[in-house]
């Protein structure tokens, strides 16, 4: 079976990026284009793994990996986060609201489905 | 989709997130404090900067990058967004827009506009900040967007390409490596999987493992979320040891972690069993690597049933997925839907859906005219429903339209940056307000109004609004107001550009006119007419031509603009007070409500907003002036009369008005004029089709259209034809006709 990923992203280049890499790693994708549509779109969609962006409107993606990991269901769900630079204090936050890894942009295609096969089975 | 459509997607993006950024920046300006505001400002530039970067637009990203350094010291509160530090993001707001615009169509910004701004940004970065904390940020070369660089926590990240491992193995030195490694349940927690990580490591080279099973308790006392197993590996491979560590970057802060070289044999000291680590047992069933080998049987047994338990837990909550999962695929898909409201459509789709609207708009009128004719008793069927049809034809030509209306808003927001530019280059001080930015019209009206738009506020900053000095000593705020506002007003979209600043100077613009010919030196014109000359070809009232307005760009070019788009411009001026132009544009340039007359046997329509009314003229009424010219009395004033048959050469001689009808329509000098034609046959509305798309220009005429009955009418252009009557010419016929 197609592994599901759940991509969370307000910029549209950047998730039409992430929609071309995945269906062409063989992934299926779901998006969604900020952190409440993520929490919305989440319940339904049964991820394997979760990407998602920092800075977005309405609800950023520490509030974002906070709700998912709050939710029973989902809370051992991997989650990736897409960081622009080496930003350590963004990263530690995220990792303290529970992102599982990171990847660094720019975006490159290899790095990001290098980081979800780590952490996928 | 391909990349070059993601770069087109990208491009597109910019454009919003810019305008975005814009406005966001401009209302900092007007002291909003908002989070938010600072927040999608921040967020346009981070935006930009992730998408250039994808793209390899280093240019962009480096900007960008010390742009949203600085604006992230404003977002943590380091950086005052005060007047001045707001004029510097303005401006890079300007730069980043051609730095997009340039990666886009090629070219390249000045150099020294951007180094000097980013001297600028940083400056503003560093000066406020913390020295220790910001400054080697805002300081590091931003064209690193790749780069790795190590912070104190020794988080960092290490580009994870597992290529070319394979052919390196036998050639490079081999090391061995002993790693142990203890999860805590925070690795767990956060969604990482221990067996995942080994599974990693393994990749590495060979290796074997051992699991330390020691603080594994009792199965009545375990908690199930808890770390209770650790691992130790013997790993021989050519990597370094921080490539070794790069394995564990995502659980680094969660386990204990220790990787040290082999000493020559460092086999066994604990108490733990080695297991040829398996990889493909990982991928059947995950739990068997943590199945230690028998030490005491009690232990293993509960560790084997643990196992099994979990297998079959996470059998079942898979089967239990897999079905949820279909059941709420559509969920998904709802959510997903429900939450964009808006859908991007090819523009080109959107037209030849409006052309076919279009057609039928026409088929129907031809439908319902053949009716009319076989069906004289007028009660069938037929009727009722050819009535209905007209109603849903007009429904669903109304739909279309507002597909294609879009609000005025990205032109307003353009015309901002004008007005900084061409203030600071004049020096002067003005603050743009705009109004109505979401006044809708069609896409192809905002498309074509923003040239001559530009041009007007252009003219308002340099002529209008005075010198601060002059308006101080004029008794007036020192910084000049300009107003854009944009309304619906009957039909029509009215757009007006208000400036606080000297007003038309009635004397200059009227020697202006004498001195270039417009108008005879003893004509007696009122202020109005005065203040319209502004628009006459070959007019400009500045002494000599600046760099701003434009060379020999006068405002009878922007009427023109204007008037192509079937809309009406005019001023209003008050000395001292400033000035306001009004535009009124249509909505649509698809349709036209026209009304249908006939002229020497040919068809015409007039366009509805032109007419002002119509009526029947008496014999009494006309009175004859000069040698072909001819009045009409309304009201007690005069009028004059134009043989439309007689301007398009429809006819040799003028026709007898008594015979006709008169349409009084307005025209752009603000004067009225009484059109003369033969009789009127009805009101209805047309499609307009482009006479130039299909033949040429033809003076007097502004396109054509398909009537009821198949046949072609032109669609007159009443200003020309206007225009045409008094030869082009402002000589003061009007006036006297006025003061008469």
């Amino acid at each position: 079976m197609k592994k599901k990923v759940l991509t969370v992203d307000d910029s549209r280049t950047i998730r039409n990026m992430l929609l071309v890499t995945l269906n062409n790693a063989g992934f299926e994708t779901i998006q969604a284009e900020d952190g409440i549509e993520g929490l919305e779109v989440l319940e339904g969609c049964n991820p394997d793994v979760i990407v998602t962006d920092i800075n977005m409107p309405r609800l950023d993606g520490f509030g974002f990996i906070e709700g998912v990991r709050r939710n029973d269901k989902y809370r051992a769900v991997p989650i990736l986060v897409l960081t622009t630079e080496s930003d350590a204090e963004k990263k530690n936050r995220a990792r303290q609201a529970g992102a599982t890894g990171w990847i660094v942009k720019p975006f490159d295609p290899a790095k990001l489905i290098d980081a979800i096969e780590r952490v996928t089975a | 989709m391909d990349m070059n459509e993601i770069k087109e997607i990208f491009f597109q993006e910019c454009e919003e997130q810019l305008a975005e950024l814009e406005s966001g920046l401009l209302k900092l300006n007007d002291g909003d404090r908002d989070p938010e505001t600072v927040n999608a400002v921040f967020r346009a530039v981070h935006s930009i900067k992730g998408g250039a970067g994808a793209f390899g637009l280093e240019e962009l990203v480096a900007f960008a990058h010390v742009f949203e350094t600085t604006l992230d010291c404003v977002r943590s509160n380091k950086l005052e967004p005060n007047q001045d530090v707001l004029k510097v993001m303005l401006r890079s707001a300007d730069v980043l827009a051609d730095l997009v615009t340039c990666s886009r169509d090629g070219g390249s910004v000045e150099e020294s506009r951007t180094r000097g701004l980013v001297k600028e940004l940083e400056a503003l970065a560093n000066g406020e900040a913390p020295p220790a904390a910001e400054a080697p940020k805002a300081a590091k070369p931003a064209a690193a967007p790749a780069a790795t660089p190590t912070d104190d926590s020794g988080f960092q990240p290490i580009p994870f390409t597992f290529d070319g491992f394979g052919e390196e193995e036998d050639a490079v030195e081999q090391f061995t490596y002993e790693v142990t490694f203890k999860p805590a349940r925070e690795l767990y927690a956060k969604g990482n999987e221990a067996a995942l990580l080994l599974r990693d490591l393994s990749r590495l080279g060979e290796m074997s493992i051992a699991c330390d099973t020691d603080q594994l308790p009792a199965l009545e006392s375990m908690d199930p979320e808890a770390s209770y197993f650790g691992w130790k590996i013997s790993i021989t491979t050519p990597k370094s040891e921080d490539e070794v560590r790069a394995v564990f970057e995502f659980a680094e802060w969660d386990c204990e972690l220790e990787v040290k070289l082999a000493e020559v044999s460092a086999d066994e000291e604990l108490p733990m069993v080695p297991v040829p680590f398996d990889l493909s047992a990982l991928d059947e069933e995950p739990a068997e690597i943590v199945e230690p080998q028998p030490k005491a049987v009690a232990a293993v047994e509960a560790v084997s049933s643990v196992a099994k338990a979990v297998n079959a837990a996470v059998e079942k909550k898979e089967s239990a997925a897999a079905a949820a999962a279909a059941a709420t695929q559509n969920n998904a898909v709802a959510a997903a839907s429900s939450a964009g409201q808006t859908i991007r459509v090819d523009l080109d789709r959107v037209d030849r859906l409006i052309n076919l609207v279009g057609e039928l708009v026409i088929n129907q009128a031809m439908l319902s005219q053949s009716v009319v004719e076989n069906d004289t008793n007028g009660t069938s069927n037929i009727n009722m429903g050819l009535e209905e049809l007209q109603q849903l034809t007009r429904e669903i030509q109304d739909s279309v339209m507002a597909i294609r209306a879009q609000p005025v808003k990205p032109v307003f927001q353009r015309m901002s940056r004008i007005v900084r530019e061409v203030a600071d280059m004049v020096g002067k001080q003005i603050r743009l307000v705009t109004e109505g930015e979401n006044t809708e019209v069609d896409k192809t009206v905002i498309d074509k109004i923003a040239e001559p738009l530009t041009h007007m506020i252009r003219n308002a900053v340099d002529h209008g609004i005075e010198s601060p000095e002059k308006r101080e000593a004029a008794g007036k705020d020192p910084e000049g107001t300009i107003k854009l506002s944009a309304k619906h007003r009957s039909g029509r979209i009215l757009i007006e550009l208000i400036d606080d600043g000297g007003g038309i100077n009635r004397e200059r613009v009227k020697q202006k006119a004498i001195d270039n010919d417009l108008i005879s030196p003893d004509a007696n014109l009122s202020d109005e007419e005065i203040d319209n000359l502004i628009f006459a070809p070959g007019f400009s009232t500045a002494d000599k031509i600046s760099d701003i307005s434009g060379r020999g760009v006068g405002m009878d070019v922007v009427k023109r603009s204007i008037q192509a788009l079937g809309g009406r411009i005019s001023i209003s001026s008050r000395p001292g007070l400033g000035s306001t132009f009004t535009m009124s544009l249509p909505l649509t340039l698809a349709v036209l409500d026209g009304m249908v007359v006939t002229v020497a046997g040919q068809t015409l329509v007039v366009p509805l907003t032109a007419i002002v009314e119509t009526l029947q003229p008496e014999a009494s009424a006309i009175h004859s002036f000069g040698a072909n010219q001819r009045l009409i009395s309304i009201r007690n004033s005069f009028c004059p009369l134009v043989d439309v048959g007689r301007i398009l050469n429809f006819r040799a001689n003028q026709a007898n008005p008594v015979e006709g009808v008169a349409l009084l329509v307005e025209s752009e000098g603000g004067g009225q004029r009484a059109l003369m034609v033969d009789a009127i046959q009805g009101q209805r509305q047309v499609v307009i089709k482009s006479l130039e798309a299909n033949y040429t220009h033809v003076p007097g005429i502004a396109a054509a259209t398909i009537l009821g009955d198949g046949r072609v009418a032109l669609i007159l252009d009443v200003d020309a034809v206007v225009g045409a009557s008094r030869g082009q010419s402002l000589k003061p016929e009007m006036s006297l006709a006025a003061a008469g």
